[in-house]
């Protein structure tokens, strides 16, 4: 055989290799979690709140984690979708007329999305300080918003560019104004998009611990108001994890399956949203 | 002026301003933090913050150096695992794959993506940990804090970057033009000598943008590393030892840092250093990606 054919072989063997390590890593830290998790994971977790002395090893479930997390990332995600189907509507041609406004926010959300989520926890860790206010749901909301509107934006944003042009000029030249074809003809043709850029900031949100440690607190009860102190799950996670006894750190394994299946739920639900709404686009 | 004007005119200045948020909430973070980090920068002299290792806050001795170094160590070492894994996986999906893998493999890599961070530290605490502990260090016969370490911290690191390098990389080879690929074949070169002399000589900036947004990615993560790496304020010397990186710094010390004069002035210019570093690298790869895209236009 060929030099140069061995060198291929021995490079597509390598390239196979490197497939399988990636998505050998996926499996081995799904398999892991759900091996160590599932076996410890009771109903109390899911439906009691930390009673006393849960973190001793007493009774109790993540009852206030769970609901906290819902508060949290639902609130943070319906903020952040204001926001970012405005700016992902306003970056259409028709808005800003392609210029250098769009670059810069392009640019901006790009330089967002990088930014660490622990600095948007020291961020709004600064700004409670500046206003002298404690750790809340509605500060954990707000941070969330933030950290997830690069992503919803960049991601609704690719999917309206790909509306045809054609279709939008239908709409003009029978009379329609900018909102009403942004609203009636491409939010129509890039709902399914729009709907799995919402989704995956989502769980960016429910997934994200840094940003809410400084801001959003930690409670063993389930808030009741936007200025309460706030539970989630990354943080039960992180906090059973930190104690020394083995019973408590196992409700911290069982705890990431929770977190892990909402995840996997999320990223079916995707898949299944943008295949089931993809028949109502015209292509 | 009718009503469907003036909801259009409306609607549009509210998105304007939408859009203006999102372009000045960076230089509101920027300034934020800077506002806060200046105390301890006047009342310590950069190049002691910088680079005096003796972090003795109660004593008012500020010393970043142990924390930067860990940074470094843990993010080089994530790098080091995850370039060329990524890069032949990238390559592979892009050049060799067929449609049915690619489409099978994208979905995974995307979950690759989403997992959060916590559970990585936590796989991370239950296999990667146990195994450098009880297999990796008593056969190659190094001490190591209970397998704790920037090993650890970079393995479980290098995963987490998997997905944007795989994803970019392979963006990047796809805007490579069809015809190159075809002149190379069309002169007898094998795939891989039209892949190694053409596609990747003509893809070169775009792949080091995607190594330098997952290092950038791997330089501001927390919560996975901070429960790996030991958190030993104290600068590295080898991959064995235990580090201390800036976001582990801020992450730990929150609550502990309202008693001790400068100690939140000092936390703050920690996460200022770390939205720095991430600026300038963010800005560098997006102006290689933005140049590519537009010379394939």
């Amino acid at each position: 055989m060929e030099l140069r054919r061995i060198e291929e072989s021995i490079f597509k063997a390598l390239m196979i290799l490197s497939l399988v390590i990636v998505v050998g890593s996926l499996l081995a830290v799904i398999g892991i979690i759900l091996w160590k998790g599932l076996p410890v994971l009771d109903i109390d977790m899911l439906t009691k709140t930390a009673q006393g002395g849960y973190y001793l090893g007493k009774g109790g479930g993540i009852l206030n984690a769970i609901i906290g997390s819902l508060y949290l990332t639902f609130g943070g995600t319906v903020l952040a979708f204001f926001l970012s189907i405005g700016i992902a509507f306003y970056l259409q041609k028709e808005y800003s007329g392609g210029t250098r406004l769009s670059n810069i926010t392009r640019l901006s959300l790009d330089i967002l999305w990088g930014t660490p989520s622990i600095v948007y926890g020291a961020f709004g860790f600064t700004v409670l300080m500046y206003f002298h206010m404690r750790a809340s749901l509605l500060a954990g909301i707000i941070v969330l918003a933030l950290l997830e509107l690069p992503i919803m934006t960049r991601a609704m944003e690719e999917v309206i560019k790909t509306v045809p042009i054609e279709l939008k000029e239908v709409s003009y030249s029978l009379g329609a104004t900018r909102l009403e074809t942004t609203l009636r003809v491409v939010s129509k043709q890039a709902l399914p998009g729009l709907m799995t850029g919402v989704l995956i900031a989502f769980g960016r949100g429910i997934g994200d611990a840094a940003s809410i440690l400084f801001t959003a607190g930690y409670t063993d009860r389930i808030p009741t108001s936007l200025f309460d102190a706030t539970a989630s799950l990354p943080l039960a996670i992180f906090f059973q994890l930190g104690t020394p006894l083995p019973q408590v750190q196992q409700k911290a394994y069982a705890s990431a399956v929770i977190l892990l299946l909402v995840i996997l739920a999320i990223s079916i639900t995707t898949r299944i949203l943008s295949k089931k709404y993809t028949k109502y686009i015209i292509k | 002026m009718n009503i469907r004007r003036l909801k259009d005119n409306i609607s549009s200045r509210l998105m304007l301003a939408a859009t203006v948020f999102a372009c000045l909430l960076f230089f509101l973070m920027l300034i934020g933090l800077y506002s806060r980090a200046s105390p301890i920068l006047s009342a310590v002299p950069i190049t002691d913050l910088l680079f005096s290792s003796v972090w003795e806050p109660s004593d008012g001795k500020f010393g970043f150096l142990p924390f930067i170094m860990g940074t470094l160590w843990v993010t080089g070492l994530a790098t080091i695992i995850a370039v060329p894994i990524s890069l032949l996986s990238s390559i592979y999906l892009s050049e060799y794959a067929g449609e049915r893998l690619r489409n099978a493999v994208k979905p995974l890599i995307d979950l690759l993506a989403g997992i959060p961070s916590v559970v990585y530290g936590l796989w991370g605490v239950l296999a990667v940990v146990p195994f450098i502990k009880n297999y990796l260090a008593p056969v190659l016969g190094v001490e190591t804090i209970g397998g704790y370490g920037i090993l650890a911290g970079g393995i479980v690191l290098s995963i987490m970057v998997f997905p944007i390098i795989i994803s970019v990389t392979g963006e990047v080879l796809r805007s490579v033009s069809q015809d190159l690929r075809e002149v190379s074949l069309s002169l007898g070169s094998t795939k891989w000598q039209t892949i190694k002399h053409v596609v990747l000589r003509k893809a070169r900036p775009g792949i080091f943008a995607a190594i330098v947004l997952g290092f950038s990615r791997a330089f501001g993560e927390t919560m996975a590393v901070l429960m790996v790496v030991g958190n030993v304020p104290k600068v590295p010397s080898s991959v064995f030892d235990p580090a201390y990186p800036l976001p582990a710094l801020i992450a730990n010390t929150f609550g502990e840092m309202m008693s001790i004069p400068l100690y939140d002035s000092a936390i703050l210019l920690a996460a200022l250093m770390l939205l720095f570093v991430v600026l300038i690298f963010n800005i560098i790869a997006r102006m290689v990606l933005i140049k590519i895209e537009r010379s394939v236009i």
